[in-house]
């Protein structure tokens, strides 16, 4: 509770509507990259953010969610239509595969404390505590 | 009249991502789609060759929010498959790890998504603390939903994806003092969510929906982990058929499937449950909560919000109940056989019915898996909600914002799970 007034919350939108991706001291992302569009958006993410954080297994190492890229030819080729039908790319990547991460907090959930101790080492370092 | 193109592509607060595209020409409503945006991770595929001891924490995974639903519904699947009955303890303590997640996911929809609207804010963290009321919802968002992490984590070792479940039983059992802590816990959020009730009963938005049926999985205690498949209409289906009254619907602009139960629109959650089965919730929700179970059963869409609060404490008197009574004594899981098999797991998950239908080998290694949630179930309900709002309202509401607004509170309402609903389902190509 006593961070609600130290941070300002520019985009989550499992919290809010309001959502400006610019000019950002930190960004956590979770998540693995599985399309283009999400690679793009990434990136847009990194060149407004100061710092970047990945957020759980799948933004620190890509699994689960990269389970596709070990499939065999026969399962590749039964989910091949999904892949073409919404433009996926063709394998998944963690973030690192895509930008610059300055932190992890791995974990399936997240590890709490490494959260938290990454929350805390930033309000230091952008001078808010 | 009017025409109005809108393209909503990020609906906020709710689990995972969705979107809705509407068209209406001259004051006429012409199209509504509204589709899941999530990419899928091909569980379905992925499951394929894993180990049923494995099964249920890889699709845990599915979902970070209702993990331990998967996990106690792929259990069931298993264990069906395979012939293995855990003991009376193993089943007392998942219902236990079920109401923990029952007080906290419900809380984290009912106080993060639903509050917000009916104070006109954006989220409720714009919650102003100056304000009496204000600042205690924001309290109460935290403490309620740690109470019910609390009581997930005594018994399963975390409140997301529990470590201690495993086939046949618990890896690491919780101890009778340990549980006992969360008695207090319950009790003291009891008012909170008596005056969750009333505000939701006071503010809340009315959509009637006079022609979709309600379906839930109902037994004697309202347990959300046995039972048969009951629908509004009159119907039983015993839940190990209910996968064969589900019909698949393929919805091509939604990365999810939508169902259809025997030919009907339906929907499940809490407001088909409460619908279904009120008489059964636990006796003190019934004399705390009798007040606002009047409005049950209630076609209202919004009063899926209600029936959530009224579940909270349904869940906090039921665990309350159980931990009185139990003592925790040592036991090891039953090892599971390994044998040629399939099962079938039905549980109501917060959102709804889910259902798992695993065909095992006979060296225990999973040979093909269905999984169906209750997102997915919904997802045809939702559009037409939406449809009708707009088509009863279109000519009332001129702004963009506020009609995309709108439209966000109905799927709100629905309380829906995209990160559940588009990883496994197949596609069937038109």
């Amino acid at each position: 509770m006593e961070w609600k007034n130290l941070l300002d919350i520019k985009s989550a939108l499992v919290l809010q509507k309001k959502s400006e991706i610019k000019d950002l001291d930190v960004a956590f992302v979770e998540g693995a990259i599985t399309s283009q569009k999400q690679e793009k958006k990434l990136l847009e993410i990194r060149k407004e953010s100061k710092r970047l954080v990945a957020i759980g297994a799948c933004a620190c190492v890509g699994m689960p969610s990269s389970q596709r890229n070990l499939f065999d030819q026969m399962t590749r080729e039964e989910i091949k239509n999904i892949l073409i039908r919404f433009q996926y790319a063709d394998k998944v990547k963690r973030l690192s595969e895509v930008v610059t991460v300055d932190d992890q907090v791995p974990g399936c959930p997240m590890d709490e404390n490494i959260f938290l101790n990454v929350v805390n080492k930033y309000l230091k370092e952008f001078g808010i505590i | 009249m009017h025409d109005l193109d809108l393209s909503l592509a990020d609906i906020s607060k709710i689990e995972g991502k969705a979107a809705c595209n509407v068209k209406v020409r001259n004051g006429n409503v012409q199209d509504v789609k509204f589709s899941i945006a999530e990419y899928k991770r091909f569980y379905t595929q992925a499951i394929r060759g894993k180990d049923i001891i494995a099964l249920p924490q890889l699709t845990a995974r599915i979902c970070g929010t209702c993990s331990n639903a998967h996990l106690l519904c792929a259990l069931k699947a298993v264990e069906n498959a395979i012939g293995l009955t855990p003991t009376e303890q193993t089943i007392t303590l998942r219902k236990l790890l079920n109401y923990g997640l029952i007080i906290r996911d419900h809380a984290l929809h009912l106080y993060v998504f639903v509050l917000p609207d009916l104070f006109g804010h954006d989220s409720i963290l714009d919650f102003d603390e100056k304000i009496p009321e204000e600042h205690k919802l924001l309290d109460d968002t935290f403490s309620v939903k740690s109470v019910g992490n609390n009581l997930s984590k005594r018994v399963g070792g975390r409140s997301v994806h529990a470590p201690f479940l495993t086939v046949g039983g618990f890896t690491k059992l919780p101890t009778t003092q340990d549980l006992q802590k969360s008695i207090p816990e319950l009790q003291a959020i009891r008012e909170k969510i008596l005056n969750l009730m009333e505000i939701l009963a006071q503010k809340d938005k009315k959509l009637n929906r006079d022609d979709i049926v309600f379906a839930g999985l109902s037994d004697d205690e309202y347990s959300f982990l046995y039972g048969d498949l009951k629908r509004s209409d009159g119907e039983t289906v015993p839940s190990e058929k209910y996968g064969e009254f589900l019909e698949h619907k393929a919805i091509p602009y939604s990365h999810a499937s939508g169902y259809k139960f025997a030919g009907n629109v339906y929907m499940v959650g809490a407001l088909a449950r409460l619908n279904l089965a009120k008489e059964k919730l636990h006796p003190a929700t019934q004399k705390s909560a009798s007040k606002y179970l009047n409005l049950f059963p209630s076609t209202n869409i919004f009063h899926n919000n209600l029936a959530q609060a009224i579940e909270i404490l349904h869940a906090i008197d039921s665990s309350i109940d159980i931990i009185k009574k139990f003592e925790v004594k040592e036991e090891k899981p039953v090892i599971a056989p390994r044998h040629e098999g399939t099962g079938i797991g039905v549980i109501e998950a917060p959102r709804g019915t889910l259902y798992y239908r695993l065909e095992v080998d006979n060296a225990g290694k999973i040979k093909s898996g269905q999984i169906v949630v209750p997102t997915g179930q919904n997802q045809i309900g939702i559009e037409g909600s939406i449809s009708k709002f707009l088509n009863d309202n279109i000519n009332n509401l001129e702004e963009k914002e506020k009609i995309s607004l709108e439209i966000e509170k109905i799927v709100r309402a629905y309380d829906p799970c995209m990160s559940c609903a588009s990883h496994f389902l197949k596609i069937k190509w038109m």
